[in-house]
């Protein structure tokens, strides 16, 4: 029973990473494409623990959680560079 | 003469328990020299970035953050039903958006903060901008068709609790 | 147990899937960036919560190996997605719309992205 809901929570936010993808392609401005990429990464860690549950190996976490930080500090530093001009002043 | 030592010492002692816990999540396991990595970390982060801590913020009744924090949780769940029923089910032509106007009474940092987080992640609003003079806070909602009510929920479900956990 | 376990594993993992992919639909859906700012920052968040919830259990029921790696992930996502959440919006109304777009403070002083006060009468540093 769990192997077919990973299957389900696999295809869901595979399914989101394109749709991301597609609204990165249509978007309306810069910020647009900052939301799509900051739900990316979201999707992304997603996928990655789903993956660490079918291959019964906790080594993914340390990698999903970098991405969270790497997510995060990105989105922060791009939003910056929109909002001053530079990141670090 | 023992109290101004300890101080010089420790001059954070939630920051330095914070991450003491965080080490010991990080690591997965409590042994002893897991324990004193993470005191080492604990003492030494908080004495180097004290010139970053001015003041502190005083939490006045710690069961009352509990209480808050849990509180957020549930609406977290119920939130995420409330857009998701939104995204589905109405058009784009019937939805409507407000910008909203909160009036804030709570003043330290701090409390402004946390209700501005705790907006963002609750029913159908964002949290945009606050005024130059941190008096009032900018909040965009996704759905409604009665902009007072969604203020005056803020105001009494979070504000009010935020005022009692910091004042 | 066993039993229960799977169950409330799938179940969790099921909902967050179909909130992950909800968060990515109302990006494409909605019409406007501050409409569209509403689908990721709250679907994404339980959506990924659902999966890390999901996991721990997983991990320390079938395979008795407890972690806490999770609690962690989910908090720092938690932490995050309003800061995330408020700097785009912050960036989009910096390039998009107008002070005249939106309602008046009601205070002294206009919103911090458009009208700059001196630092003395400031009693917060809000920039």
């Amino acid at each position: 029973m769990i192997t077919y809901a990973l299957y389900f929570a696999t295809v869901c936010f595979s399914i989101g990473l394109v749709l991301n993808i597609w609204r990165i392609r249509n978007a309306q401005g810069v910020v647009d494409r900052i939301l799509a990429l900051d739900t990316m990464v979201v999707n992304a860690i997603a996928l990655i623990i789903i993956y660490g549950i079918l291959e019964n190996t906790a080594v993914y976490f340390e990698v999903s959680l970098l991405i969270a930080m790497f997510g995060f500090v990105s989105t922060v530093a791009y939003c910056r560079f929109i909002l001053r001009g530079n990141i670090i002043e | 003469m023992l109290k101004a030592i300890l101080n010089r010492i420790i001059p954070h002692p939630q920051l330095t328990g914070f991450l003491l816990l965080t080490w010991l999540l990080l690591v997965n396991s409590i042994s002893t020299g897991n324990v004193l990595l993470g005191l080492i970390i604990g003492l030494l982060i908080p004495g180097i970035t004290q010139p970053f801590w001015p003041d502190r913020p005083k939490i006045a009744r710690p069961l009352k953050a509990v209480e808050y924090v849990l509180l957020v949780l549930w609406d977290i769940c119920v939130a995420n039903v409330t857009v998701a029923r939104i995204i589905l089910f109405k058009s784009n032509a019937n939805t409507h958006s407000h910008w909203i106007v909160v009036p804030l009474e709570v003043r330290s940092p701090e409390a402004i903060t946390i209700l501005a987080g705790t907006i963002t992640m609750t029913p159908g609003t964002v949290t945009s901008m606050l005024a130059a003079d941190a008096s009032h806070l900018l909040v965009h909602c996704l759905h409604t068709d009665d902009p007072d009510a969604v203020r005056d929920e803020i105001k009494h479900r979070y504000e009010r609790r935020l005022k009692e956990i910091f004042e | 147990m066993e039993l229960i376990a799977e169950i409330l594993v799938s179940a969790l993992l099921v909902i967050a899937g179909l909130f992950g992919l909800l968060g990515s639909w109302g990006l494409v859906k909605l019409d406007d960036t501050m409409r569209r700012l509403h689908a990721p920052t709250k679907a994404t968040t339980l959506g990924v919560g659902g999966v890390l919830i999901a996991s721990m259990i997983y991990f320390a029921v079938f395979l008795d190996h407890l972690t806490f790696h999770e609690l962690l992930i989910t908090a720092f996502l938690f932490i995050t997605a309003p800061i995330t959440a408020n700097f785009v919006a912050k960036a989009h109304m910096h390039r998009d719309i107008k002070e005249r777009d939106l309602p008046p403070t009601g205070g002294q002083y206009g919103w911090a992205g458009y009208d700059e006060i001196g630092d003395a009468e400031q009693p917060i540093d809000t920039k």
